[in-house]
């Protein structure tokens, strides 16, 4: 009776239990979605280990001065850009290169940045935390005063064991948090999923699209992943005091036929990651068709897809571009924008 | 009396020449492939027949230009030891990465353990990391080359790969501010697309000296890297023409260049049997 008694009390302990925590963090891949490119058996998402790459994402302390966290760039809310920055602004002030890119979706990115001169996500906070005009501290020192802080050692025990924090863990930590960042529940993914129905106006915009935007902006990611010349006008500026061209994936390869590419982006939540393109030059979906339509340049590294039968840009009548926007605006995931697990604490 | 003392002298010197070649042979046995030994591979760095040293003016006679040099720093690694028959060690490559670096002394000689004995006539190294090694997770960059710690500087972080050879300073022919010259020379090939490959691959025999490894004797062997040879090689580098060289489209075909011209920096100078 007595041991009953205790039985019950201790199961019904276990039961409260199970109802206060917190469901494990795991990666699960969308169903519609293609297997991811990142390796998840030597980095497996763990509720520890994203925890500590949340704290770490937006904490000040990746910086020289503690002024600018990766979040000061990369804002849950605008799909991790810097809303209305066209150039990102970074330590002091300083501007970047490029506009920043979205963190979402990343397991399916092979290579990272605009140029794909990363080609390990992994590798990847290194080149911020570095540059001297985002947070212009040395990765040693980072570890260094990570190693001294009173909460870090604790919170790298329980994500991998042990306190120890070595560059490996540090890097594998932030990438299961953005790893995370999966935006699969769109009004188009429900419509994928027979949930929900598109209105005729998006119907239209998305088959559109289909026909004119997806042999560049391809499958449920929106991207093939390759680099290519959308025939932006080449632009000169200054940055921070040195005039600038952007030659995109050129700086990488070195290549001339090379110049001018840039990584084809995701257009997945492109309706809150304005201003558009890599150096954000357009701050309007409308901008952007009107690009396609009349403001295509030709160059030699122009892509053919931009000028078939000797006609430069895509032709778009203002009904289509109204479809089109329609459609653009069903990849809007209102789930992942507002997801609480992503959010500053 | 006269005769008598050259006998004994002969014979002394006889018993002298016995007893020291029989100690010769007593501490170079056969290699006895099953035994393991180590050896010190000094990397000496010269400016012609001067040695290098940071904070030093030089004159490159060739080109009229002078330099003095702040900061070098470069990459030696996937060894290889050669016996004169033929025999190829290839050092485990965790253990075949050296980073060089003049502000620090100890850091030119590199040791190897755990060679099988032999009598070693070359050597083979890479200079730069393999490329490999430049795609690999981070859990496999330690050491030598952890990117937060002995490999800090020599990393490429927006492009990912590390530096090869990284050598800096100043000179009045640099148009630069500070009249400052930097060369980074890197890049493993490109990983999805093709790019330079400023690897390069370094042979060195011994000529008639051998590189005698037993266990229990470590012998060293020292070469002399000539940066002279960084200017003046198949191509002139003027530090007029070109003061920065790194990883960019409009200097990439001068960063092979001069990956060539390292090639050849590197030459045979002389074994110690016992070390240092
Ligand atoms: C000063 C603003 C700024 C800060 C701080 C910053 N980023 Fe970024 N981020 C950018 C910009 C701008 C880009 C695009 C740059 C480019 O492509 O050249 C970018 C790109 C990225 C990408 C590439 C995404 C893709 O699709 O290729 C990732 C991942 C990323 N940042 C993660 C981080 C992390 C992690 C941190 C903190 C360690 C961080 N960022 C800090 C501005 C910033
Ligand atoms: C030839 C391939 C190609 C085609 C076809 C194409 N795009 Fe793009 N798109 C790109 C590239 C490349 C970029 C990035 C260019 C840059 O920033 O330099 C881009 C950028 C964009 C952006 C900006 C996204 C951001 O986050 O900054 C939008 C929006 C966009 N495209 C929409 C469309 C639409 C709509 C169509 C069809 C009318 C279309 N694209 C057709 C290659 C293409």
């Amino acid at each position: 009776m007595k041991k009953a008694l205790t039985f019950l009390v201790l199961l019904s302990i276990l039961v409260n239990c199970q109802r206060n925590v917190e469901p494990e963090i795991r990666f699960q891949k969308p169903a519609h979605f293609p297997e991811p490119h990142y390796d998840f058996s030597y980095n497996p998402v763990t509720t520890a280990g994203f925890q500590l790459g949340k704290k770490l994402f937006f904490d000040g302390i990746l910086s020289r001065d503690g002024s600018i966290s990766c979040g000061s760039c990369h804002i849950p809310s605008s799909a991790f850009t810097q809303h209305g920055h066209d150039l990102s602004h970074g330590i002091d002030d300083k501007l970047t290169l490029r506009n920043a890119l979205p963190i979402m979706n990343l397991a399916w990115q092979k290579e990272f940045f605009w140029d794909g001169g990363v080609f390990h996500l992994d590798l990847f906070a290194i080149a911020p935390i570095e540059a001297d005009n985002e947070m212009d501290e040395t990765i040693t020192n980072v570890l260094e005063k990570l190693r001294r802080h009173p909460q870090y050692p604790q919170l790298f025990q329980k994500a991998f064991g042990t306190p120890e924090i070595t560059l490996d863990r540090f890097l594998k930590a932030l990438s299961q948090f953005q790893l995370m960042a999966i935006s699969a529940n769109s009004k188009y993914d429900q419509y994928k999923k027979g949930l929900t129905q598109l209105d005729a106006q998006e119907l239209a915009g998305l088959q559109i699209f289909q026909q004119k935007c997806a042999s560049c902006h391809k499958g449920e990611l929106f991207t093939d992943n390759t680099y290519r010349n959308n025939g932006l006008p080449i632009r000169r500026f200054m940055l921070n005091g040195i005039d600038t061209i952007d030659t995109g994936r050129n700086r990488i390869t070195l290549n001339e036929q090379d110049k001018f590419r840039f990584k084809v982006p995701t257009l997945r939540n492109v309706e809150v990651t304005r201003p558009y393109m890599h150096d954000g030059r357009f701050r309007t979906l409308e901008q952007v068709l009107e690009h396609y339509s009349q403001g295509v340049q030709d160059s030699p590294t122009l892509d053919p897809l931009l000028k078939q039968n000797g006609q430069l840009g895509i032709p778009l009548s203002q009904d289509e571009k109204d479809k089109l926007i329609a459609f653009l605006k069903t990849l809007t995931d209102e789930e992942f924008l507002r997801n609480k697990l992503f959010q500053q604490e | 009396m006269n005769k008598l003392k050259l006998k004994i002298g002969i014979l002394m010197l006889s018993v002298g020449f016995f007893a020291c070649k029989k100690q010769h042979e007593h501490s170079e046995p056969a290699p006895d492939p099953n035994k393991k030994g180590s050896a010190e591979v000094y990397f000496d760095n010269f400016v012609g027949t001067q040695e290098f040293r940071l904070n030093t003016t030089y004159t490159n006679s060739t080109t009229g230009e002078s330099f003095k040099p702040t900061m070098l720093k470069y990459f030696i690694s996937n060894i290889q030891l050669k016996t004169a028959n033929g025999t190829v060690y290839t050092v485990p490559q965790m253990e075949s990465y050296f980073l060089i670096n003049a502000e620090d002394p100890a850091s030119k000689k590199c040791i190897i353990n755990n060679i099988p004995e032999g009598d070693y006539s070359e050597i083979k190294f890479l200079v730069g990391i393999d490329s490999l090694r430049n795609t690999k997770p981070v859990e496999e960059r330690t050491g030598t080359l952890d990117i937060a710690g002995a490999a800090a500087g020599m990393y490429w972080s927006w492009n990912s790969g590390y530096i090869f050879v990284k050598f800096e300073g100043e000179s009045p022919q640099s148009t630069a501010a500070g009249n400052k010259f930097r060369y980074h020379i890197g890049g493993f090939g490109g990983y999805s697309s093709p790019t330079i490959n400023c690897i390069r691959q370094v042979s060195i025999e011994f000529g008639n000296d051998r590189l005698k490894v037993r266990q229990g004797n470590t012998p060293s062997l020292h070469l002399i890297v000539d940066f002279l040879k960084f200017f003046n090689g198949g191509y002139q580098l003027k530090i007029a023409d070109y003061h920065t060289v790194m990883f960019s489209p409009a200097t990439a075909t001068i960063a092979v260049q001069i990956a060539n011209n390292y090639q050849n920096m590197f030459k045979y100078d002389h074994i110690h049997d016992h070390g240092h």
